[in-house]
């Protein structure tokens, strides 16, 4: 089921329209507030304080061992933080058992009841509750129906493909309609061919239901496709948090930086330093960069520049201006991806470059190859400075 | 090695090889099925036939089945062993009260090895090793000094009542020995680690996220063990029951060590009808009944785990 562009419009339509992370009068649906989370003496969780909104597909975001899970646990209620509270629609957690919260999660391992049918696996929460046999039914076929499993109700979870497997685990926690949804990796265990695919039917179906989706993922891309706001965490706290968007434009440090997508990091020290403008000159890559804004620092700080590969140009010939903003180096590796090559250009100073540059038109044969010498230049308004 | 190919010549090992490759599964399958049929299914005929056959003061003391008589082989078939058993009300009483004792047995087993079973399976990875060992640590003693130490422990003077006339709760000493009591201790004590090994193979297999699973979507920790837990470990209550049961059916030292002379078990009788009676038909006879009586709820075992074996695959 691939969703129609309309359906996606309406999605960024709304997450834009309704901001309510922007908004200081939103009340935020769920609140970590200073949770930590030890076990022994490691700090799994240190010190989170983390608000998420009505309808919000969040996403937490990290490497393995990051705490990303255990903030996912202690919300379901399978963990309790060692400190701090976490309220959901403005209900402490603290002490109500995972039976009681208003959560329901989707497992990595989709933790379907092997010896209990597709349908029974799906009614399985409703009829923990006691609803009635006729409204269980009911309900159990629409919720198959949202996930396309309809024809796969009778059959046991042994006999379904793991992308079968994953909407029966998203139906059975959707069923109870909980406040939250939590999903752990819930595509980890797909391909990537389905797994993109059913990125868009998640949102999708997201958006039907309309419910607090918190996921929980270490895949970049997943992340932000799908999240209206992203978490990245590292070592059990958080780097930083915003929309995909932000995130990627206008990362707060190296670590959020080089997470999500590529990065070229270039260490330098501030030279210039204006109110419209500043300068950094880099040793590292023998040269100096102009920055179009002003950058919170004196004089002699050591900064970080990060350059994305596809705001650099490559040529062959010296651009104009050579004064800032310019470095040329070899052609030492080069990676034809079909809609974009990647090359590796290594500078003068022996930092290495990556450049992607769009094959937006068809070429009788590559453009640069091996050992060319070329000039990598950028726009003052491309590189985002960062210190730390 | 190229040149003995063309001239169609193998060295001895390439025709060794060439055999094994093509009778090797044989052989390997063959040795334990060879095993079996010497030491169980031969051994199986014999006292078949014998419980065919009549008793005799003879050596051996029973008629022969096959007499070669007039140039010919006349087999004399007696089914009269196995009738007396129906007529006789101590047989049927014993096969009755063995598997009384056993189901109660098995069940008690059962309701001690679950828990620590599962608390084994939860436990800690070293911790989880040494709990282990604890379980299968008496194998390493002979099975008849362990029943024996149960009648210092139970006996008249033993350390129970020792010790409770000791504190002063009791005046008398309690009889436990020989009595039904001391038959079930006996048996219970002996076959837990049948119980609780199988129980923990298939409780430390289980995926712990299917019980948070179901605590997530709304049960109590006692409604996702009933639902969850329970159900997806039958195959280890079913494995450890009847590794407790069968045993325990024709259990012959228990009864006659801890039992009292009213605990009537088909162990027993067996014994009495062999070295007591020099009955062999008879107690050939007996032997053959409880057999039967076993196969099947083995063969009910095996069906029902061939059933689980197709489910998960």
């Amino acid at each position: 089921m691939l969703v129609s562009e309309a359906v996606l419009e309406r999605v960024h339509e709304d997450v834009h329209k309704t901001q309510p992370w922007n908004n200081p009068d939103a009340v935020p649906y769920i609140r970590f507030e200073n949770v930590t989370k030890k076990f022994g003496d490691f700090y799994a969780v240190d010190d989170v304080s983390l608000d998420i909104y009505r309808h919000e597909l969040f996403a937490l975001l990290g490497g393995s061992g990051c705490g990303k899970t255990t903030l996912l646990r202690m919300l379901a209620g399978f963990e309790e933080p060692t400190s701090g509270k976490i309220y959901i629609d403005g209900v402490d957690m603290a002490g109500v058992p995972a039976y009681e919260r208003p959560t329901n999660m989707m497992f990595q391992s989709y933790a379907l009841f092997p010896h209990m049918s597709v349908e029974q696996n799906v009614a399985f929460g409703l009829v923990q509750d006691g609803v009635s046999r006729s409204e269980i039914k009911e309900l159990v076929a629409e919720m198959l129906g949202l996930v396309q499993m309809s024809k796969f109700a009778k059959r046991k979870p042994h006999q379904l493909s793991g992308g079968q497997r994953q909407r029966v685990a998203l139906a059975r926690s959707l069923i109870k309609r909980p406040k939250v949804l939590l999903l752990d990796e819930p595509l980890g265990a797909l391909d990537k061919k389905l797994r993109e695919q059913t990125q868009f039917e998640l949102v999708n179906i997201q958006e039907k239901v309309g419910t607090t989706f918190v996921m929980v993922t270490h895949d970049q891309e997943e992340a932000m496709t799908m999240a209206s706001r992203i978490a990245v965490m590292n070592e059990g706290v958080i780097n930083q948090t915003g929309t995909p968007f932000e995130l990627y434009e206008y990362p707060n440090s190296r670590y959020t930086a080089n997470f999500l997508g590529q990065v070229n990091l270039i260490e330098g020290v501030l030279v210039d330093d204006d109110e419209k403008y500043a300068v950094i000159k880099s040793d590292e890559a023998g040269c100096e960069i102009y920055i179009d804004h002003a950058v919170q620092g004196h004089e002699g700080m050591t900064f970080w520049v990060a350059l994305r590969p596809e705001r650099l140009r490559i040529t062959k010939e010296a651009p104009k201006e050579t004064k800032y903003n310019c470095v040329s180096g070899k052609v030492e590796e080069i990676g034809y991806l079909g809609g974009i090559s990647t090359y590796h250009v290594r500078l003068e100073s022996g930092k290495r470059i990556k450049v992607t540059e769009p094959n937006s038109t068809r070429q009788i044969e590559p453009r640069y190859t091996w050992e060319d010498t070329v000039w990598v230049s950028w726009e003052a308004g491309a590189a985002s400075v960062l210190n730390k | 090695m190229s040149s003995d190919k063309q001239e169609g010549r193998l060295t001895l090992k390439q025709r060794f090889d060439r055999w094994m490759i093509k009778h090797g599964r044989v052989l390997v399958v063959g040795i334990p099925y060879f095993w079996l049929f010497l030491f169980f299914l031969v051994p199986f005929l014999i006292v078949l036939k014998i419980s065919f056959s009549v008793a005799e003061y003879a050596q051996p003391p029973y008629t022969p089945l096959f007499e070669w008589i007039d140039e010919g082989i006349t087999v004399t078939l007696n089914f009269g062993n196995y009738l007396f058993l129906l007529s006789d009300s101590l047989y049927v009483t014993a096969y009755l009260n063995s598997i009384r004792i056993a189901a109660i047995s098995t069940v008690i087993t059962l309701l001690i090895g679950y828990p620590m079973a599962y608390g084994i399976a939860r436990a800690q990875g070293s911790m989880r090793s040494v709990l282990l060992m604890l379980v299968i640590l008496p194998f390493w003693t002979s099975f008849l000094i362990r029943v024996y130490a149960w009648i210092g422990i139970l006996d008249r003077e033993g350390l129970i009542n020792a010790f409770l006339m000791w504190t002063g709760i009791i005046s008398e000493p309690l009889i436990m020995r020989q009595t039904e009591f001391a038959v079930y201790v006996g048996i219970v004590y002996t076959y837990l680690p049948f119980m609780i090994l199988p129980l923990y193979s298939t409780l430390e297999k289980m995926d712990v996220s299917l019980v948070e699973a179901a605590l997530d979507l709304g049960c109590k920790p006692w409604q996702a063990f009933a639902k969850i837990t329970l159900p997806l470990s039958m195959p280890g209550i079913l494995a450890g029951s009847l590794l407790v049961f069968i045993p325990a059916v024709g259990e012959f030292v228990i009864p006659e060590l801890l039992g009292g002379p009213n605990t009537l078990m088909i162990g027993r009788t067996l014994w009495n009808e062999f070295f007591a009676n020099r009955d062999w038909p008879i107690a050939s006879s007996v032997a053959i009944a409880m057999l039967l009586f076993l196969v099947v709820p083995i063969m009910w075992f095996q069906h029902i785990q061939t059933k689980q074996e197709e489910g998960q695959q």
